[in-house]
C-alpha cells in the first residue's frame, strides 16, 4: 500500500515538474499567435467550476458508499449529472474566455507533410495559452476536477461482488431434516406428488428469499431414473428435487416440459425461460441444451411419515456460475 | 339445424356412386345409414381415423411398429383408455388431432370433421373407459386481477403473460388467443403435448375460472392507444424507439456535417 503511495507521488510530482519546465520556454521564440491580455476572472470562474465538478463527482462517491439515502437514485443522477456539467461548463469557458481566438476562413490547402508546419500548429498551440496566468493551479483543478470524476465513475464497480469472502454464494438454509413447503407454507407430502406436474417448493422455517431456498420438485418414475454415482436414494419414490435457480444467469427455471406419449416426444426436462436452458432431471439434472455450463444442483430427499424433507445439502453451488464455481461445494455450516 | 343439414347432406351424398361427392381430405369418412347411432358412427370414424395410431379400441400403439398408418407412416400413440371426453373433446376441436405424424407437435387447424362426427367420436372415446367429462369452466365467476397472478405463476413462462405464446428446447407453446374458455380449462387438466398438467391442487377449479377470465380478457386487452406491437413488452418498443431515434440522429448528423456551399 505505501509503495503504491510512492510510485502515485513520484508520478505526480513528475508530471508538475515537466509541466512547469515547459512553461517557462515560451517567451524566447517570435510568436505567430498574438499575445492575449490575462483575464484573471475568466480563471477565477473556470476554477470554481473545477472545484464545483469536483464537488460533485466526491459527492457520487459518498452517496454511492452511504446506506439509506432517500432517493438515492435520482441523487447519483443528479450528483454525477452536474459534474459533467460543471467540467463541461469549464471547459467551455476556457476556451472562450482563456484561449487566444481568432476566425480566419479560407479553402482547405492540399495536404502536406511539411515539418515546419507541424512545429507551427505546436507554436500555436503552446501560444494560446498565454493568457493564462495561473496555469499550475489550473492544471491541478484539471487533474482534481478529471480524477475524481474517473474514480466515481469506477466507484460502482465495487459492489460486482465478494472479492474473497465468496461463503455467502455457497450458503443455503437446506440442512438435513428440513422440510419441504410449498408456497401457501404448507408441508410437501410424498402422495400428493403427481408425476407429469411440478411443483415449487421452499425450505420450512427459512427465508424464501435467498437464492438457495427455492426448489423445483417433480416426480419421475423410478425406471426411468439415471443419477450420477453417490446418488442413491436421493429420490424417494422418484421425487426429485432441483434447485430452481438456472445455473447460467440465475433465473427462476419456471417451465417443465413432459411428454404425452414418451416413445416419440423428447423427454422430460426443466426449461430456462431466459436463455432456453435445458436440464434433465432423470439424470442428475445435466445440461441438455442452451448456455449453462454446469448441471442442476439436486437437493437429497427424504420421506419421514409421509412427509418430504431434505436428507442433506445441493450436490453444488447453487445459483449462476462464477470463477472456480465448480470447486465449491455447497455450504453445510 | 346444422347438424341436421350435415347428416342430411351425408344421407344424399352416401347412396351415390363413389366420385359423385368427394369426401374432405384427410380424414376417412365411414358409408354409414343416416340413422347409425352416435357410438356406433363413432367407432367407424375412429376405426378410420385413430386406430392406426391409437390401436384397437384405444390400445395404443407402441413403436417400433410396422409401417401401418396411411401412406406408410410407422404408427405410434399413447392408449386412450381413461382418457374421457375432456381429452378427445381437447384434441378433436382443436384440430391437433388426426395429427399427420405422429411424432410432429400437435397444432391448432382446421376440424374437418362435422359437429356430429366430432360428438361421435368424442363419445366413442369416452365409452372405452371411465374418464374424466369436459369440464365447464365459469370465467365469470373468477376475477382477473388473481387469473393475472396465477397465469404468471403457472402459464407466463411458456405462454408469454400476454398469451402470445412462445417457445421451449423441442417445442412451440402455442398462442391463445384461439382457445376457448372449454379449451383453456381442459389443456390445463390434460397437459397437451408436452405441457405439464396442473392437478386440482396445484389450481382449484375457482382458481381456473380465474385464469380463463385473464385469457379471455387478454384476447381483448384494454387498449390504451398507440402502436401495440404485439403487446410483447419493452424489447420490441426498446428496439422500434433505437431505429426511429437512430434514424433521426444520423439525420441530425447528415444535416449538421453538410458543407456550407457558396
Amino acid at each position: 500500500m505505501t509503495r503504491l503511495k510512492d510510485w502515485a507521488v513520484a508520478g505526480l510530482a513528475l508530471l508538475v515538474g515537466k509541466l512547469a519546465a515547459s512553461s517557462r520556454t515560451e517567451e524566447t521564440e517570435e510568436r505567430i499567435v498574438p499575445a492575449g491580455a490575462p483575464d484573471r476572472r475568466a480563471e477565477t470562474w473556470v476554477l470554481a467550476l473545477l472545484a464545483l465538478a469536483t464537488l460533485g463527482a466526491a459527492g457520487f462517491i459518498v452517496v454511492y458508499a452511504l446506506e439509506d439515502v432517500p432517493h438515492k437514485t435520482q441523487l447519483l443522477g443528479a450528483t454525477l449529472g452536474l459534474s459533467l456539467a460543471f467540467l463541461a461548463a469549464g471547459c467551455i469557458l476556457v476556451g472562450a474566455r482563456l484561449v487566444v481566438t481568432e476566425q480566419l476562413e479560407e479553402p482547405y490547402p492540399e495536404p502536406t507533410a511539411n515539418e515546419s508546419d507541424q512545429d507551427a500548429v505546436a507554436e500555436i498551440v503552446r501560444e494560446s495559452g498565454s493568457r493564462i496566468t495561473r496555469r499550475r493551479l489550473l492544471t491541478l483543478g484539471g487533474v482534481a476536477a478529471g480524477g475524481t470524476l474517473g474514480l466515481a465513475l469506477i466507484t460502482p464497480a465495487l459492489s460486482l461482488g465478494p472479492l474473497l469472502d465468496t461463503e455467502a454464494l455457497t450458503d443455503t438454509p437446506w440442512r438435513p431434516g428440513r422440510r419441504l413447503v410449498d408456497e401457501a407454507n404448507r408441508q410437501l407430502r410424498a402422495d400428493e406428488i403427481e408425476e407429469n406436474t411440478f411443483y415449487t417448493a421452499f425450505p420450512e422455517g427459512a427465508s424464501e428469499e435467498t437464492l438457495g431456498a427455492p426448489l423445483i420438485v417433480v416426480r419421475l418414475s423410478p425406471d426411468q431414473l439415471d443419477l450420477p454415482k453417490g446418488r442413491d436414494g436421493w429420490a424417494p419414490e422418484g421425487i426429485l428435487a432441483y434447485s430452481k435457480i438456472c445455473t447460467h444467469a440465475g433465473c427462476a427455471i419456471s417451465l417443465y416440459r413432459k411428454p404425452t406419449f414418451p416413445e416419440v416426444q423428447p423427454g422430460p426436462a426443466f426449461v430456462c425461460p431466459c436463455h432456453y436452458s435445458t436440464f434433465d432431471p432423470a439424470t442428475g439434472g445435466t445440461v441438455l441444451f442452451g448456455p449453462a455450463g454446469r448441471p442442476l444442483p439436486q437437493l437429497p430427499l427424504e420421506i419421514e411419515s409421509g412427509v418430504l424433507r431434505a436428507a442433506g445439502n445441493f450436490s453444488g453451488p447453487v445459483g449462476p456460475s462464477w470463477w472456480g464455481v465448480r470447486m465449491k461445494k455447497a455450504g453445510t455450516s | 339445424m346444422r347438424r341436421a343439414l350435415a347428416a342430411a347432406a351425408l344421407a344424399l351424398a352416401l347412396p351415390a356412386a363413389a366420385g359423385a361427392e368427394p369426401p374432405p381430405g384427410g380424414i376417412v369418412v365411414p358409408r354409414t345409414p343416416p340413422n347409425t347411432p352416435l357410438l356406433q358412427l363413432g367407432y367407424q370414424l375412429y376405426a378410420g381415423n385413430c386406430s392406426s395410431c391409437h390401436g384397437t379400441g384405444g390400445v395404443g400403439v407402441v413403436p417400433p411398429s410396422k409401417p401401418n398408418g396411411a401412406g406408410d407412416i410407422r404408427a405410434a400413440g399413447p392408449p386412450l383408455y381413461g382418457v374421457g371426453a375432456r381429452a378427445a373433446d381437447f384434441y378433436l376441436r382443436t384440430g391437433y388431432m388426426p395429427l399427420a405424424a405422429p411424432d410432429s407437435q400437435p397444432r391448432r387447424s382446421r376440424v374437418l370433421f362435422s359437429p356430429r362426427q366430432l360428438d361421435a367420436l368424442i363419445a366413442y372415446v369416452a365409452s372405452l373407459g371411465k374418464g374424466p367429462p369436459v369440464p365447464r369452466p365459469h370465467p365469470g365467476r373468477g376475477s382477473v386481477a388473481q387469473g393475472l397472478t396465477l397465469f404468471t405463476e403457472h402459464c407466463a413462462g411458456c405462454h408469454q403473460v400476454a398469451t402470445r405464446g412462445g417457445y421451449l428446447t423441442g417445442a412451440v407453446a402455442p398462442a391463445l388467443d384461439e382457445a376457448t374458455p372449454t379449451q383453456i380449462a381442459e389443456a390445463v387438466r390434460i397437459g397437451p403435448y408436452l405441457m405439464p398438467r396442473f392437478p386440482r391442487r396445484a389450481i382449484s377449479n375457482a382458481q381456473l375460472d380465474s385464469i380463463v377470465a385473464y385469457v379471455e380478457y387478454a384476447k381483448h386487452p384494454d387498449n390504451p392507444g398507440g402502436w401495440s406491437l404485439g403487446r410483447l413488452g419493452p424489447i420490441p418498443e426498446g428496439l422500434v424507439a433505437w431505429l426511429l431515434a437512430g434514424t433521426v440522429l444520423v439525420g441530425c448528423c447528415l444535416v449538421i456535417g453538410k458543407r456550407a456551399h457558396r
